[in-house]
């Protein structure tokens, strides 16, 4: 039976202390109201169900935990997250995973603006659509997308990886489309399992760096 | 930062309880913008009595005004000073420089009142005794100043035109160019306030012909800089944000009402949106909603 906390009556810094221990591992958040930082840095194997539409940065710096929103989310969901897992039911604001370093991020819905900016390890699968930027300057990890893609996507890219299945409005500076082979249809399979979707791999293209903004071009000196 | 907040209503009976409404969406903003706050209200029938023409002016005092505008009715409401008289709008707003030459105009029209201040916005929304305030459109803004002055004068919204209202969360880059060029062209100024300018540009389209659509999507060509603006007028309700989007917005929408705010707290106080739509505004596109 999961512990509740109604965040009508508690504050949200009380909501986090209870989460930092480990005194019941199922707990559910009732009236979260658009509250920020709720379920904020978890380092233990909880599950957190938040039962409606949170504000920013819900679930950041998460270890381990399960944390899972029945509602929207608002400007970065799962920041900075290291491990664990992060679902949102509805859809997320801007800067979605933003600079997280592992885990995974599951947005059911549509993900705006910058979704998975600065990503570093983390693996985020949108059953949606994401908006403008989204995976800008991204270091490492995986960007599913099953809807569709907004302008400039993947700008600035290092070494992270994106598939998205509907249309891509415009590819950011340095960002390519690749070739979709063996080994990118198998991780993406096991993506949307994890992530308990049900799309084809093979209904995917995959994009990545050109790497040709990794080192100072002496031909652009003239620029600066 | 900043905050905004704005209620178009659709249901009549929803009238009555628009200044508790704003007041609750405006307290959940607060921390986006602690040092001032201003909201218009359109259609309260004590601020703004049908038939009668309504200034709302900074540095006098009621009864200063009463004496100074015979026959004019002057409402207190904190720093600001509500006048309205039985006369044309363009004859009120021509009596008041001759009669109260201190006075600063933050907004006329013929349904609307400006109402601002400097501090915290809760206790400013119960200084306007805005929680008892009626009618059928509100927009508010708490400020975090970063382009000028902390000021009544510097607080939003930009009133410049009859029924005319801008809220802006942000700051444009190239607001003094702007600013040189509508002199130019006869424009004055009350401020040095960034989105003085952005209020100003959209008064001068309206005049020159544009509709609201056309002077929103004027204005996206012509700024650079950081924006997310709710503009309203005597019949329209409009939001607007930059190519960039970073400043936030959300619109929820049901049968009773449009809202538009910062955030989706704000929203929340709101009766109904549970089973509102609730959405982003994309970037550079005009969302307009009419009475």
């Amino acid at each position: 039976m999961a512990t509740l906390i109604d965040l009508a009556e508690s504050p949200v810094r009380a909501l986090n202390q209870a989460l930092h221990s480990t005194a019941a591992t199922s707990w559910r958040v009732r009236n979260p109201r658009g509250a920020h930082a709720v379920a904020c840095g978890i380092r233990e194997d909880h599950t957190v169900d938040v039962e409606g539409h949170v504000g920013y940065y819900c679930a950041g710096m998460n270890q381990h935990a399960t944390v899972t929103v029945h509602g929207n989310a608002g400007t970065g969901v799962a920041e900075n997250m290291m491990s664990g897992t992060v679902r949102v039911r509805g859809n997320a604001s801007q800067s979605a995973g933003a600079t997280a370093h592992g885990g995974l991020l599951v947005i059911d819905g549509d993900a705006s603006a910058r979704c998975g900016i600065s990503m570093k390890g983390v693996d985020i699968v949108v059953g949606g659509s994401v908006g403008h930027m989204s995976a800008f300057m991204g270091q490492a990890g995986r960007l599913v997308v099953c809807g569709d893609a907004g302008d400039a996507l993947g700008d600035s890219l290092y070494e992270a990886r994106i598939y998205v299945r509907g249309t891509v409005k415009s590819l950011g500076a340095d960002c390519v489309e690749k070739e979709m082979r063996d080994e990118h249809l198998a991780e993406l399979a096991e993506l949307l399992k994890a992530a308990e979707r049900d799309e084809d791999p093979a209904d995917f293209r995959r994009y990545g760096s050109a790497r040709q903004l990794y080192h100072f071009k002496v031909d652009n000196t003239t620029a600066y | 930062m900043c905050g905004i907040v704005g209620l178009h209503l659709r249901e009549p009976s929803l009238e009555p309880r628009l200044g508790a409404l704003l007041t609750a969406m405006l307290g959940q903003v607060v921390e986006r913008g602690p040092d001032s706050a201003g909201v218009a209200v359109y259609g309260d029938p004590r601020l703004s009595p049908p038939g009668r023409a309504v200034v709302s002016l900074l540095g006098v005092t009621p009864a200063e005004a009463e004496v100074a505008l015979p026959g004019a009715v002057a409402v207190a409401a904190d720093a600001t000073t509500v006048v309205h008289a039985d006369l044309s709008i363009a004859d009120l707003l021509a009596a008041v420089p001759a009669a109260l030459p201190h006075a600063t105009v933050i907004g006329s029209g013929t349904d609307m009142a400006v109402l601002k201040g400097t501090g915290n916005p809760v206790r400013l929304a119960e200084s306007f005794g805005l929680a008892g305030v009626t009618g059928w459109q509100g927009v508010g803004h708490t400020r975090m100043a970063t382009e000028s002055a902390v000021t009544p004068e510097g607080a939003h919204p930009f009133s410049v035109g009859p029924g005319q209202c801008l809220v802006h969360n942000g700051s444009f880059a190239n607001h003094a160019t702007i600013r040189r060029e509508l002199r130019a062209r006869g424009v004055e100024f009350d401020s040095e306030n960034d989105s003085e300018v952005g209020a100003r540009f959209i008064a001068h389209q309206l005049e020159q012909g544009a509709d609201l659509e056309k002077a929103l999507r004027l204005l996206c060509e012509r700024f650079d800089g950081f924006y997310t603006l709710l503009v309203s007028t005597g019949d329209s309700f409009a939001v607007v944000r930059d190519a960039i989007a970073c400043k936030p917005a959300l619109v929820a929408e049901t049968a009773a009402w449009v809202a538009m705010a910062s955030e989706y707290r704000a929203l929340d106080v709101l009766p109904g949106i549970e089973h509102a739509r609730i959405f982003e505004p994309e970037p550079e596109e005009v969302y307009v909603w009419r009475r």
